[in-house]
């Protein structure tokens, strides 16, 4: 299939049922108890510092694992699954003096995803599988002030975050995803420089691909930690005609729902979620099991609040392969058409019908 | 139904307000942003944005002025408008807003091409447009003109750029009218039915406008202004003006308008034909005017009606909406009512702090909000500096302490540290905040350089777990011995007292729970009397804490019950003659002499009970605590004469043996030597745990009793108070207000009850069951409890059953001998009392029956008569498993 073919076979896909995501990968990841050779591997034998933990690299040092970790969530049901790019950009990688790295990882992370999903599409061609590319918050923020005494004060600008996605979404897009995933967004305004990092790849002669838009309700207050509400987070991004737009990470599927469901109320594409596995313990593990996740997600599915279903922290291929099972068969959210309105967002949102 | 109408705030605006121009100019963007604050109060439904001033750096002033706005969430929760003519300074503004903004504005004046270059750019920036009636010709000034250009505009904009209608916004150019020029008299007439055709044609497009323009002849006469304003809108959001850029509180109501100054408004503004015969419209509305001018209307500002609270009400509605407008003055006005400044921050400012803490906790306030009463909190404070200062009479100031924060890496969450580091600097500390994201080795550096006291790490995702961790260990590695604080919303007492602390050997780590507990943690921590004592207290705690944990980490391999039995301690019976007490049954010892009482006291538990760790006598000697120790000693020892003098406390206790042989694991209370008749069964447990080694036994209590049908032995029993009167005379002390004799008095009479059953053991030793009559009186060996025989109490380790203590006082009549009674849960009550058993055999000693297993609990209840389910219950915390 051609890349075209694949986009429109996810979109023919949404419209017959719930989509699956993939889970974790950083739990999954440190299931491996891998040392730091293992991501050094040969290339970074004599970088500086210590680099495990970072696992972006590892699309570069230990491929096999993370082919393998797709195949664990593409066997486990997912329609679609992640690359391994999370934290895969310049600024991302600077604590580990990797910005060289950046198109690389991004590069062969697609590449790595791509061919796992290739081979299982050719395995069940009745059950395409896809690839997004995970483009993961920064360290920094355009939106918070970097300093107490100073509420102006910014680590950083508009054009070094956009710069930085830039070079992320371009190696993504030439590694081969099918679409690009914007996710756990804690502030719009970064968001908003890697929504135009990919729309401004247009302009280079890059075919379009779909835009999901994944933002993170951090608290009971129901705002995003840049201070949004969710109807406001949607209006922020809608210019991006996203394919799909939700929430994923921080809270577990109980707190997340009431904003899953403004969500669905509100946004006239796909919607999406992808909770923890419930809220970590004292000991900053996970313990909801796939069973209580896929009790909970079954339910929204059933409600029609939800597009795209998968997990974030905590949630494994258990998980991913409970939920798929739980929501087998289930009708996807009716996508609402909404009255043509001018629609604002400062921290609230603004609608002029 | 009227049209809506959005006000544009148009107060933040170089070009429109003479007083925002002054003060962006000075740099004083507090009072800026309050210009802004006043207009959202107001009712502006959009933010007006414009600084486009000639001898303004525009773009440094919008980034500046957007991203301080973003920082103020009563503001920045409506939607900006990004005003320039110079797109350099309208793409400086898209770059600071996470909202959804209107561009204000572009248009076709330089060309189709850069036109569209710029919707491209609004389009991909995520932002709504004004389009200037505008194209290369020139601004549009007739209907005509105006539709015609818009008309294009919209075409280009819906087929090149894929531009959402909805977000098109015109601005069809409001001209001044009454300027004396002919050719102006149609500009609002031509505006207005401009805004009528564009409706009409162009679907979903808005209209817009500035409407200040339009009266632009009458400058200096603002109430005619405003009647202006009043007029012409009323006109044009009847043909179909969605928004405009109005001092919104500002307007009179059209129908308020005096009808003269009405009709003659109107007239200029809708062009009608001349009224009278010898001037034009403009000029009657010109000669109309002066009697307009008048005393200033009321202008309808933000709602003040707070301000009618008193001081303290203020300083709290300040902080929790983050105002700083009046905060000086307020703070003024309180400091003049206290006698110290530094009450001000300790009363309604920290009052104020806790309103806020509250309501983040509870989601009612959100991170930016929070972050903005910290800010009206550091004015506050330092504004009442000086006053301190003063106050300190020239000396430099002195910080109490200097503390290091940090977010750790990986995490962004800082908002707790925040709120800690304002409340240590409200209290006098001296914080060093190195913000979010911040590596180890850096905390670790700048701790080092700048010699802190303290270091605090905060984080909220749960990675930052391990990375507190990586600290701590970071700072073993590097000899440190600074104390370490813990805290953020991930972080737990559990996880700290883990997996933190043993990393720190060499400093201390304690866990944080929220910012009220700060400022006392860090006050223990570098006083030189309290820090000894807090750290063995939170040492004690952390004990704890990890053998709580350890309990939970799933179930240790045990013995069978039967197993254990097989393994029980077993004297040799046949070498050994149980001694028969001097009395069978039980004597009653009330009132007990209290001197006896004093002399018997354990001192060291004590000094403990006040968070004074170190051993009696010695600690009187301490270096750290040894004048604290010393003082409270002294004042102990006054109390304790008061007490015995004024018999503020009565001690009564009673004594009882019985006949007594094991059965099993019970011990069975026999009524008389004849063993005939069964008084009770005192149940005992049975340790589990594996025990392999040479000697090691598995005990239960009952073993220290001969078994039936071996030899005649006896059991004993206890029940001791030196509590009455300690209720209400501890109360007594506090509604004096002295806490301090409260508390001191209450652990007095806990000391005496100790005393009495250490001091009542040694006579059933030495006279009553009198097995060791000759043992001499000596304090220290009686603490080391280097004696014969034992006195365990149910509800500790070697009998962990509460409720045993009922057989206890059943068999003692100990209520109405002493008058102790039980609560529900098998306390004491007075709380001064200690009750137990007698053991006399001479290997008797204490141990820990630790957990047990199910096969244990099933035997108890069965011997207790309990359901499975209530011997679970009471021994909830000793189970091996989890119960069903």
């Amino acid at each position: 299939m051609t890349r075209q073919e694949r986009i429109a076979a996810l979109k023919a896909a949404a419209r017959e049922r719930v989509l699956i995501l993939d889970g974790a990968w950083g739990v999954m990841i440190q299931k491996q108890g891998l040392a730091e050779a293992d991501y050094r591997g040969d290339r970074f034998q004599d970088a500086p510092g210590q680099l495990k933990g970072d696992n972006d690299l590892l699309c570069l040092t230990r491929p096999d694992i993370i082919a393998d970790l797709h195949d664990q969530y593409f066997a486990a049901g997912a329609d679609i699954s992640e690359t391994n790019t999370f934290s895969a950009t310049s600024i991302g990688q600077a604590e580990y003096g990797l910005e060289k790295a950046v198109r690389d990882i991004n590069f062969e992370g697609a590449k790595i995803a791509r061919a796992a999903a290739d081979r299982w599409t050719a395995k069940q061609p009745d059950k395409p599988r896809f690839v997004a590319g995970s483009i993961g918050p920064l360290p920094v923020m355009l939106s918070m002030s970097s300093d107490v005494n100073d509420p102006g004060a910014r680590k950083v600008t508009f054009d070094q975050v956009y710069a930085a996605y830039r070079e992320q979404v371009q190696a993504l897009h030439e590694g081969g995803v099918d679409l690009f995933l914007v996710e756990t967004i804690t502030d719009t305004l970064n968001c908003k420089a890697a929504i135009k990092a990919i729309l401004d790849l247009a302009d280079e002669g890059y075919e379009e691909l779909p835009i999901w838009i994944s933002g993170t309700i951090t608290d009971r207050s129901g705002r995003t930690l840049s201070g949004q509400t969710v109807e406001a987070f949607w209006n922020s991004v809608r210019h991006a005609k996203p394919f799909a737009i939700g929430l994923n990470c921080a809270l577990g599927a109980d707190l997340m729902r009431p904003h899953i469901a403004d969500l669905a109320r509100v946004a006239d594409t796909l919607v999406s979620a992808y909770p923890n596995a419930g809220l970590p313990n004292a000991m900053g593990e996970y313990d909801e099991t796939p069973d209580q996740t896929s009790h909970e997600l079954h339910e929204w599915a059933e409600h029609g609040l939800v597009n795209i279903l998968g997990g974030c922290c905590g949630t494994t291929p258990d998980h991913i392969r409970h939920v798929a099972e739980a929501v087998k068969g289930l009708k996807p959210r009716p996508v609402p058409e909404r009255p043509k309105a001018m629609r604002l967002a400062g921290l609230e949102p603004f609608e002029l019908v | 139904m009227r049209p809506t109408f959005i006000n544009v705030g148009e107060r933040t605006n170089v070009t429109g307000s003479a007083k925002f121009r002054k003060l962006v100019a000075e740099g004083n963007y507090p009072e800026a942003l309050s210009v802004a604050r006043q207009q959202v109060d107001a009712g502006a439904q959009v933010l007006d944005v414009n600084m486009d001033e000639g001898l303004l750096d525009s773009v440094a002033a919008m980034k500046t002025f957007l991203n301080l706005l973003a920082a103020e969430p009563d503001i920045a929760r409506v939607p900006v408008m990004i005003d320039s003519s110079k797109w350099e300074v309208i793409e400086a503004g898209l770059k600071c807003v996470q909202g959804k903004a209107i561009v204000n504005s572009i248009s076709m004046k330089e060309g189709e091409a850069k036109f569209l270059e710029q919707a491209r750019a609004c389009l991909r920036y995520g932002a709504a447009v004004v389009v200037m009636a505008f194209d290369e010709v020139g601004q549009a000034d007739t209907a005509d003109r105006k539709v015609e250009i818009c008309r294009r505009a919209y075409k280009l904009l819906i087929e090149q750029v894929g531009f959402p209608p909805e977000d098109i916004i015109f601005d069809p150019n409001i001209f001044a009218v009454a300027t004396g020029i002919e050719e102006h008299d149609n500009y609002a007439v031509d505006f207005i039915e401009a805004t009528r055709r564009i409706k009409a044609e162009l679907p979903h497009a808005r209209i817009s406008g500035g409407v200040s323009n339009v009266s632009f002849s009458f400058r200096g006469n603002e109430p005619v202004r405003r009647a202006i304003h009043s007029v012409f809108l009323y006109h044009a959001i009847a043909a179909g003006m969605d928004m405009g850029i109005v001092n919104a509180g500002d307007l009179p109501v059209y129908d308020d308008i005096p009808a003269e100054l009405r009709e003659a408004v109107e007239d200029v503004i809708l062009n009608r034909p001349q009224r009278l015969a010898e001037m034009t419209n403009t000029e009657r509305l010109v000669e109309l005017a002066p009697k307009y001018k008048g005393g200033k209307s009321e202008a309808k500002g933000p709602d003040l009606a707070w301000r009618q609270q008193p001081v303290e009400g203020r300083l709290s509605h300040a902080l929790v909406h983050g105002i700083t407008e009046f905060i000086e003055a307020d703070t003024e006005e309180a400091r003049l009512g206290a006698a110290r400044p530094l009450h001000v921050i300790e009363g309604p400012l920290m009052a104020g702090m806790n309103v806020v803490g509250d309501l983040f906790g509870a989601g009612k306030m959100f991170l930016p909000q929070v972050v903005k009463s910290a800010r009206v909190m550091k004015q506050a404070v330092a504004y009442l500096m000086p006053f301190m200062e003063a106050e300190k009479e020239g000396k430099p100031r002195e910080h109490a302490g200097r503390i290091l924060m940090a977010t750790v890496k990986g995490d962004v969450h800082d908002i707790g540290k925040n709120i800690v580091g304002v409340v240590l600097q409200c209290n006098n500390y001296e914080v060093i905040d190195l913000g979010v994201m911040v590596p180890a080795d850096r905390i670790l550096d700048e701790a080092e350089k700048h010699k802190v006291d303290i270091v605090g790490l905060s984080g909220l995702i749960t990675p930052s777990l391990d990375e507190m961790v990586f600290v701590a260990s970071e700072m073993e590695r590097r000899g440190m011995t600074m104390p370490l604080l813990i805290g953020g919303a991930t972080t737990s007492k559990t996880h700290t007292a883990v997996k933190i602390s043993p990393k720190y050997p060499a400093g201390s780590t304690t866990y944080v729970l929220d910012a009220s507990r700060a400022v006392g943690v860090v006050s223990n921590l570098l006083s030189p009397t309290e820090k000894a004592g807090f750290l063995a207290a939170t040492a004690a705690d952390y004990v704890k804490v990890r053998e709580t944990f350890a309990r939970g980490q799933g179930a240790r391999a045990r013995a069978t019950l039967q197993e254990a039995r097989d393994n029980a301690f077993t004297p040799d019976w046949t070498a050994y003659d149980p001694p028969k007490p001097s009395f069978l049954g039980t004597k009653t010892f009330a009132p007990f002499d209290l001197p006896e009482l004093v002399r018997h006291i354990d001192w060291t538990p004590f000094f403990a009970s006040w968070e004074l760790v170190g051993r009696f006598p010695a600690i009187l000697e301490d270096d750290v605590v040894g004048k604290a120790a010393t003082d409270l000693y002294a004042d102990a020892r006054r109390m304790l004469d008061r007490i015995v003098q004024e018999g503020l406390l009565e001690a009564r206790g009673v004594v009882g043996f019985w006949p007594a042989n094991t059965d099993g694991d019970d011990v069975v209370v026999y009524a008389d030597e004849g063993r005939e008749t069964e008084l009770a069964r005192l149940h005992t447990l049975r340790q589990q745990m594996l025990k392999t080694g040479e000697g090691q036994s598995n005990v239960a209590l009952a073993d220290f009793v001969a078994p039936l049908g071996t030899k005649p032995d006896y059991v004993g029993g206890f029940a001791v108070t030196a509590g009455h009167g300690e209720l209400a005379q501890a109360q007594a002390f506090r509604d004096a207000g002295d806490d301090y004799s409260a508390i001191l008095f209450t652990a007095l009479a806990d000391r005496l009850a100790e005393a009495f059953a250490e001091a009542l053991h040694r006579r059933v030793r030495t006279e009553l069951w009198g097995y060791a009559p000759e043992e001499p009186f000596d304090i220290d060996r009686l603490i080391s409890e280097q004696y014969r025989g034992i006195r365990p109490a149910p509800g500790y380790p070697a009998q962990p059953d509460h409720t045993e203590k009922a057989t206890l006082f059943r068999l003692l009549s100990a209520t109405e001998a002493t008058g102790i009674e039980l609560t529900e849960s098998f306390a004491m009550t007075p709380p001064a009392a200690v009750s137990g058993l007698y053991f006399a055999h001479p290997e008797a000693h204490y141990f820990g029956v630790g957990r047990i297993e199910r096969d244990q609990i099933e035997d108890y209840a069965r011997r207790k008569g309990w359901d499975v389910r209530t011997a679970e219950r009471w021994l909830a915390p000793i189970l091996n498993y989890e119960p069903a």
